[in-house]
């Protein structure tokens, strides 16, 4: 028997194995959802090994998805359907799912030995023991009907048991009636060169839709509308990817040739793999032996006229520090990007964390100002990325592009720009205007403190450069007392300058005078967004600002401050933009702090603001 | 390196043209002197537009040079001017890049990118100038410090086994080795412009004395005494002879180099220099041995190997205009679209 329910929203955490392609399903069904028209929001959650030991705790993988018919912030506080493919899957996400929620279980994942590697007593079956009688429980032997459906197709067990997925994804599509399309689609596309792969992938795939239409268990079906957004043209994009694609069109916009010098590292890879596919558009992508060599490299291309561009995370960072101190000798264009991750050392190479603010910000030997900008989520890594481009290029120094694991690896939709609507870029490129007998002066300023980029192949402005201290506008090396007192501050006020041609900061959301501002940085955007839309519709008053400009600071940003009679600050570190703010502007502002290599929930937040207004 | 750029149609230019304004302030009496002036006086014969001309340099005392030449250049930190050069290279092949470096800036701190660079081949030109000793901090060992040397931080003789660069160069896939020194500036002018020539990365190690922290450490190798007998000039296609009154040569017998007189053996028996030979140059760089000791091998100075191999920089390119053939010049809107979309109104 089968009921229709509608839902203005639902979350869905898919959890199995790290080789059950969890992370697969649920991109796909992200996907799916977001050709349907909904508004989506996710947050993969994965191990850091390849393939941790099957069927225990610390090898579970999970994606989490919140989708609705109205705008969506966040990945969802807890779930509505829990899918697991076994036992340890259950035992480690449980606690997620909201109550009456419902699980969906592989009854083939809870055999004895499943049971045993996710350490429940002996004899215990959580799905026999009656201990999930709140929930609504689904269980479905996906192992056999996968094998059922494949019976005869002359593939292995092996193979066969591969695409157990896709039975999983099937029977979601049926409970929220969506299309198989775009994942047939992707299967083919997958597939190319095994199509018999593919079609053994959509058989299992409809064998799950089709279970859903003839079982006899009481199944509830879905309807979540597409959610009324912004009109315009939107594609479902990830944050590594919309960087990627905010280098390719920073540089295309700007007419220069994107170097892109880098070392795998988690979680950046993904830019470097998104980047190499693109080389018709003249990119130039260099696996460097180091995260030296990255930067360095990028920094001897953007010598050379073209656009260098380097991404890391933290350990990676620490590693680039030195050469971050050249560029900004040298006064060249340079991105850094940083997708964050828990740290310190190694730390948490999986999950997320900011707490590499305060190394962006002063992690360099000497007075070394370097410009910040910080992603706020998944799609706005293309806005942030371009932004830090026209900085660099046009203010000629290095700028660090902040991001982190949870941006990184989370979807959503993306209301996708033309070429046109794009900010111009215009690189400084220094011609030879030299009267006979003068002297290039290759450090010479202008009023926004900003030297000529003069590259090889320029005749008459053949020039050194280098890490020395210089003498002001002939670059010569210099050790006079006066003029490197003149020149640090030099460095520091151009960068400071940069404040004048950025739009000053904005309140988010809520009253421009009140009780309680919320002031974040980064992906903690969505959480503070819907937490302070949902007080604020409660009648509280306080009000959200989210920093994208985190050096130099918005020029408003002290007075907007001052208009509240509180400043909460949440990050997932220790307290860094709270420091700042504190010494900047001699407020009291207050740490909200998660360093769980977890993002903020919106319900975290909301007590917050909460405790603070009682 | 080869790189071809057409040759300036203006007034022709001297080593006058290539010298800065910028005061040179190497210790009086130090190697590297010698060493700019030959690459100053080279510079004009190589037909180069001098705003095409890079040199790149890390730190120690030889990362000062680009500082005295009069054309592009980058004086950048310890042991990265390879990996610098590789992006340059990588984005604008058409220029003339050159390194400049030291035994610490690229066999210590910088190790790790001068392998890198070799077995990637830009076609970039190193110049390893090896003074055994760290000048710039004043006399600590390097890694090419003989075994046992007393130094500011090896008061008991250093421990360390020294490389052997052109060896380790040569493990690393160079496309070109080759020795020089500061004191015989027509055998450096000659390999300059060979090492110019090659078209890949050429690395041309040059002994350089440092008067100040390790003075005479190539004396040997220099000195008129004893030059003839230690030194082996290599010249392609010729037997290897040496000696002062060129009396020696080097007959193979089997893998094991052995010091013959020229008089015992038939002339087609002594060992002929072939650059193209990997087998010869990798007993050839071995060469090596401590010439304080008895029996030991002359030390070889000229071109060691050359291969051609595809520089890095023409491979991107190449996959850069195939990606273009095969998808067409980038559409920005197209990627920006993806291949799913939908439109709300």
């Amino acid at each position: 028997m089968t009921t229709v329910e509608e839902k203005e929203k639902v979350v869905i955490l898919f959890a199995g194995d790290s080789g059950d392609g969890i992370q697969l399903t649920g991109t796909q069904f992200t996907n799916t959802a977001a050709l349907h028209g909904n508004d989506v929001s996710t947050f993969p959650n994965f191990p850091a090994e390849i393939r941790a030991p099957q069927g225990t705790l610390p090898g579970v993988s999970g994606f989490q998805l919140h989708f609705g018919s109205v705008e969506i912030f966040t990945p969802g506080d807890n779930c509505d359907v829990l899918v697991v493919m076994n036992a340890a899957a259950l035992k480690a996400n449980l606690r997620q799912l909201k109550r009456g929620g419902t699980i969906i279980a592989n009854t083939d994942g809870f055999d004895a030995k499943n049971l045993r590697l996710a350490k429940y007593p002996d004899g215990v079956n959580p799905l026999k023991d009656g201990s999930l009688g709140e929930y609504r429980l689904i269980e479905v032997d996906v192992t056999k009907l996968t094998r059922n459906a494949l019976a005869g197709s002359g593939l292995g067990t092996k193979e066969t048991d591969r695409s157990k997925n896709m039975f999983v994804l099937g029977l979601v599509c049926w409970m929220y009636n969506r299309s198989l399309e775009p994942t047939i689609e992707f299967l083919k596309e997958q597939f190319r060169k095994r199509p018999e792969l593919a079609e053994a992938n959509e058989k299992v795939l409809r064998a799950g839709y089709s279970y859903g239409d003839t079982t006899e268990t009481p199944m509830t079906r879905y309807e979540v509308k597409p959610a009324t957004l912004a009109p315009g043209h939107y594609r479902n994009i990830m944050g590594n990817q919309a960087t990627a694609y905010g280098l390719i069109a920073a540089a295309k916009q700007a007419g220069l040739t994107l170097f892109y010098g880098s070392y795998p590292i988690t979680p950046a890879s993904d830019i470097l793999h998104e980047l190499s596919k693109h080389k018709n558009f003249g990119v130039k992508t260099f696996q460097a032996e180091d995260e030296i060599a990255a930067i360095t490299a990028a920094i001897g291309a953007s010598f050379g006229g073209s656009l260098g561009v380097t991404a890391s995370s933290g350990p990676g960072i620490a590693l680039k520090t030195e050469a971050i101190g050249l560029a900004v000798m040298l006064e060249l264009p340079l991105l850094i990007v940083n997708v964050q991750r828990g740290g310190p050392s190694t730390g948490l190479p999986t999950k997320t964390e900011q707490a590499d603010l305060l190394q962006a910000l002063y992690g360099r030997n000497g007075e070394c100002p370097v410009p910040i900008v910080a992603s706020r989520s998944p799609n706005d890594c293309f806005d942030a990325a371009y932004e830090a481009i026209r900085i660099s290029v046009e203010h000629m120094t290095p700028v660090f592009f902040l991001s982190d694991g949870y941006i990184a690896n989370g979807a959503e939709p993306w209301k996708f720009p033309a070429k046109e609507e794009l900010p111009k870029i215009s690189p400084r490129f220094a011609e030879n205007k030299l009267q006979p007998g003068e002297k290039f002066l290759p450090y010479k300023r202008d009023e926004k403190l900003v030297r000529d980029w003069a590259v090889p192949g320029t005749k008459g402005l053949e020039h050194r450069v280098g890490g020395l201290e210089k003498e002001h506008e002939t670059g010569n090396i210099s050790y006079d007392p006066e003029n490197h007192e003149f020149m640090v501050k030099l460095r520091a006020a151009k960068v400071e300058k940069i404040a004048d041609h950025v739009p000053l900061q904005e309140i988010d959301h809520g009253p421009a005078k009140g009780k309680l501002l919320i002031l974040g940085w980064g992906s903690t955007y969505g959480a503070i967004k819907t937490a302070v839309r949902e007080a604020v519709a409660e009648g509280q008053e306080v009000a959200h600002a989210h920093l994208r400009y985190l050096n130099p600071l918005p020029k408003n940003l002290g007075e907007l401050i001052k208009n509240y009679e509180r400043v909460l600050i949440p990050e997932m570190n220790n307290g860094q933009l709270v420091k700042v703010i504190r010494e900047k502007f001699l407020v009291d502002a207050q740490a909200y702090n998660k360093i769980k290599g977890m993002p903020f929930s919106a319900g975290e937040i909301k007590n917050k603001i909460y405790e603070l207004l009682k | 390196m080869s790189t071809t750029i057409a040759m300036s149609t203006e007034t022709k230019l001297t080593a006058k043209d290539f010298t800065s304004d910028q005061e040179v302030r190497w210790c009086p009496g130090c190697g590297d002197y010698s060493i700019l002036k030959q690459v100053q006086t080279v510079m004009p014969e190589l037909g180069l537009p001098r705003e095409n001309i890079v040199f790149i340099s890390g730190i120690g005392c030889s990362s000062r040079f680009p500082y005295y030449m009069e054309t592009y250049g980058m004086h950048s930190i310890h042991g990265r001017a390879t990996a610098i050069a590789s992006g340059l290279k990588a984005t604008r092949p058409e220029l003339s890049v050159w390194i400049v470096t030291g035994d610490g800036d690229s066999l210590s701190i910088g190790g790790n990118h001068l392998i890198h660079l070799l077995r990637r081949n830009f076609d970039v030109n190193i110049l390893l100038f090896n003074n055994q000793i760290y000048g710039l901090t004043k006399g600590q060992y390097s890694p090419t410090s003989p075994g046992g040397q007393v130094t500011k931080s090896t008061p008991m003789g250093a421990i360390d086994h020294p490389f052997n660069p052109l060896a380790l160069c040569l493990g690393a896939s160079a496309t070109f080795i080759a020795r020089s020194m500061d004191r015989d500036p027509v055998h450096l002018r000659e390999i300059l412009k060979r090492s110019h020539k090659h078209k890949g990365t050429s690395l041309l190690e040059i002994y350089q004395n440092c008067n100040v922290f390790n003075d005479g450490a190539f004396e040997i190798f220099t000195e008129k005494g004893t030059k003839k007998e230690e030194t082996l000039f290599l010249e392609q296609g010729k037997p290897l002879i040496f000696g002062a009154n060129s009396d020696k040569g080097i007959q193979l017998d089997g893998f094991t180099p052995r010091v013959v007189n020229v008089a015992d053996v038939s002339p087609d028996d002594l060992w002929i220099h072939d650059e193209r030979d990997l087998g010869k140059a990798t007993l050839l760089v071995r060469f090596f041995d401590d010439p304080a000791k008895p029996l030991h091998l002359p030390r070889p100075f000229g071109v060691f190997y050359e291969e051609d191999r595809p520089c890095y920089e023409d491979l991107l390119k190449a996959q850069v205009e195939e990606a273009k053939t095969q998808k067409g010049e980038g559409d920005l809107d197209a990627l920006l679209r993806g291949k799913n979309t939908w439109t709300i109104v």
